[in-house]
């Protein structure tokens, strides 16, 4: 459904030639997900602002519903856009139009009469519980309700597509979660194909099938997203994970960590369950069969897709020489085993 | 009572210059300002040199004063008017002078509308004309009506000053009577009744500015 092909964005500054974009690569098929994370400064804006030519791309190809978007006349232009719908991170609602006036902008844009917007406007306002708000003006309504009456507005001229520009990050965590359910929902109910960018892997986490990080202008892993959580191939990847479920230890044990083993002591671990391991009782298994004393420290395990993935941080306590054994037979496993640090055994753990 | 039916005319000589010139520097201004805003380096009809020149009238016409425009552009009220007495006589110069500074205003009214809007009607499809109408000028609005206001009351106030050279109104009713016949109670009273015009401008555009703004 869109389709971007060696996509280059280079810019022009006072200090010389700035690459945005290289080569960017990217298919998202019909009614799919389709989310680009990335740190600030990556160049996620740029590339989805390239998708409905906001941006001029420097060379490449956009082609969206099987239009080339590159190739089309100002007037074709204007035509295509009609059919990509936008939301944005502040919403860009008219402060002077009233919540049903908004919604029907690009309805009196694309000159549609009275009775054909209201027929159009009407189940847009309840699909996204805003019918008790219609005459509300923005600087009545939340965050939440704001970015609800875009989508609103972004859904009105019947689009195929749905580019969504940060249209979380200015609201609070549950706010969140209830827009991107929204979103999952018109997706189910509309069959929309969306492509959005972010910076939050909560993002990606409750609402994406396919995801790509964008690092520096490149698009440098793409994966589904179950897949993406189990197996990341990229340590960038692996950071956004980890940051994800940021763990830390407690600060008693922080203060004793030892970098390397010495007498009377035991080690803490980090294990990654990734491949399917995350739904088998390992921990019972090593605590059984080598007779150690596991204390776990953090747990969490998170259902994404079908997937589980799990990272749990423990301390192993036991005979010195049932411990190395017991990391390898989780290595077995098929679990991912760090060594943290070990804690003196007189430390209360 | 003869000095009431003087203040009364007077008035209306007033109210119709100011009128009048404020109408037809809007028609003038308000184009004037979009096309200035629009033309801007980076804007959605972005075009340097015209800007150039545009905002060049505009500071060139504004730093002539008041009483000079008005001696300087007699020529031009002759060939309008046919005259360079009189009421009809000063819209000339008052429209002059009104043009580039609503101009001006309506510039800065519409710089003040949030960029992501263009954006976003620009995503939706619209084209440079329907951003304008649909998009700039109905959320520019209060900015447009509180730089009107100012620009009627500072007519109101240029107004007196045409009376100065016979353009009538409060005035040449204030310099004739309540100046070179002493009348200090003419005098008053014109002081008055421009005090209760511009009290009664600024309260109008005020509660209309804020009408719009839906906050």
């Amino acid at each position: 459904m869109i389709t971007l092909e060696h996509l280059y964005k280079n810019y022009m500054t006072s200090r010389g030639p700035i690459t945005a974009l290289r080569d960017i690569n990217v298919q998202v098929n019909s009614g799919e997900i389709f989310g680009i994370i990335g740190k600030s400064g990556a160049g996620k804006s740029t590339l989805i602002r390239c998708v409905n030519l906001l941006e001029k791309p420097s060379s490449g190809n956009i082609i969206v519903a099987g239009q080339e978007l590159t190739a089309l006349s100002v007037a074709e232009l204007r035509a295509a856009r009609r059919k990509i719908g936008m939301i944005f991170q502040h919403f860009n609602l008219l402060s002077s139009r009233n919540v049903y006036d908004n919604i029907a902008l690009p309805l009196e844009l694309a000159g549609y009469t009275q009775k054909q917007m209201a027929d159009t406007i009407m189940p847009l306002l309840e699909l996204t519980h805003l019918t008790d708000k219609k005459t509300a003006y923005p600087a009545q309504l939340s965050g939440g309700q704001k970015q609800r009456v875009a989508i609103a507005r972004a859904l009105a001229s019947k689009p195929q597509v749905l580019l969504s520009d940060e249209a979380t990050s200015a609201l609070d965590p549950e706010t969140t979660l209830t827009i991107l359910q929204l979103l999952k929902n018109i997706r189910d109910t509309l069959n929309l194909t969306i492509l959005l960018i972010t910076h939050e892997m909560s993002v990606i986490k409750s609402c994406c099938d396919r995801v790509a990080i964008l690092q520096e202008g490149e698009l440098i892993e793409e994966n589904e997203v179950g897949e993406f959580f189990t197996h990341p191939k990229t340590d960038i990847a692996k950071n956004f994970i980890t940051s994800s479920v940021l763990q830390h230890l407690p600060a008693a044990i922080e203060r004793h960590l030892l970098a390397l083993e010495q007498p009377d002591t035991h080690p803490i671990l980090r294990l990654w369950f990734l491949q399917g391991t995350a739904t088998q009782p390992i921990i019972s298994e090593i605590s059984q069969q080598f007779n150690l004393h596991i204390n776990i420290l953090q747990a969490n395990v998170e259902y994404i897709k079908n997937h589980a993935m799990g990272i749990m941080m423990i301390a192993l306590k036991g005979e010195n020489l049932k411990i190395q054994p017991a990391i390898h037979y989780l290595k077995q496993r098929s679990v991912q085993v760090e060594v943290i640090g070990y804690v003196p055994n007189d430390i209360a753990v | 009572m003869f000095q009431m039916t003087l203040l009364f005319n007077a008035t209306l000589e007033t109210i119709y210059m100011v009128f009048v010139s404020g109408v037809v520097a809007a028609l003038i201004g308000l184009p004037w300002g979009v096309v200035l805003y629009t033309s801007r380096k980076g804007n959605i009809l972005a075009h340097p040199l015209l800007y150039q020149v545009l905002a060049a009238v505009v500071n060139m016409t504004r730093s002539i004063p008041f009483i000079i425009l008005m001696i300087a552009v007699i020529p031009i009220t002759r060939v309008l008017v046919g005259s360079s007495i009189g009421t009809n006589a000063a819209i000339v110069p008052l429209s002059l002078c009104a043009m580039p500074f609503i101009a001006r205003v309506v510039e800065n009214a519409l710089l003040e509308v949030d960029t992501g809007l263009i954006e976003a009607a620009t995503a939706m499809g619209a084209s440079v004309w329907q951003i304008v109408c649909k998009i700039l000028i109905p959320e520019a609005r209060p900015g447009i009506i509180n730089g009107l206001t100012l620009t009627v009351v500072s007519l109101i106030g240029y107004s007196a000053m045409a009376g100065a050279v016979g353009g009538g109104g409060l005035g040449d009713l204030a310099i004739r009577y309540g100046y070179q016949r002493f009348d200090s109670k003419v005098m008053l009273m014109t002081i008055v009744v421009i005090i209760i015009l511009v009290q009664a401008m600024q309260l109008f555009g005020d509660k209309l500015a804020k009408w719009y703004a839906h906050k």
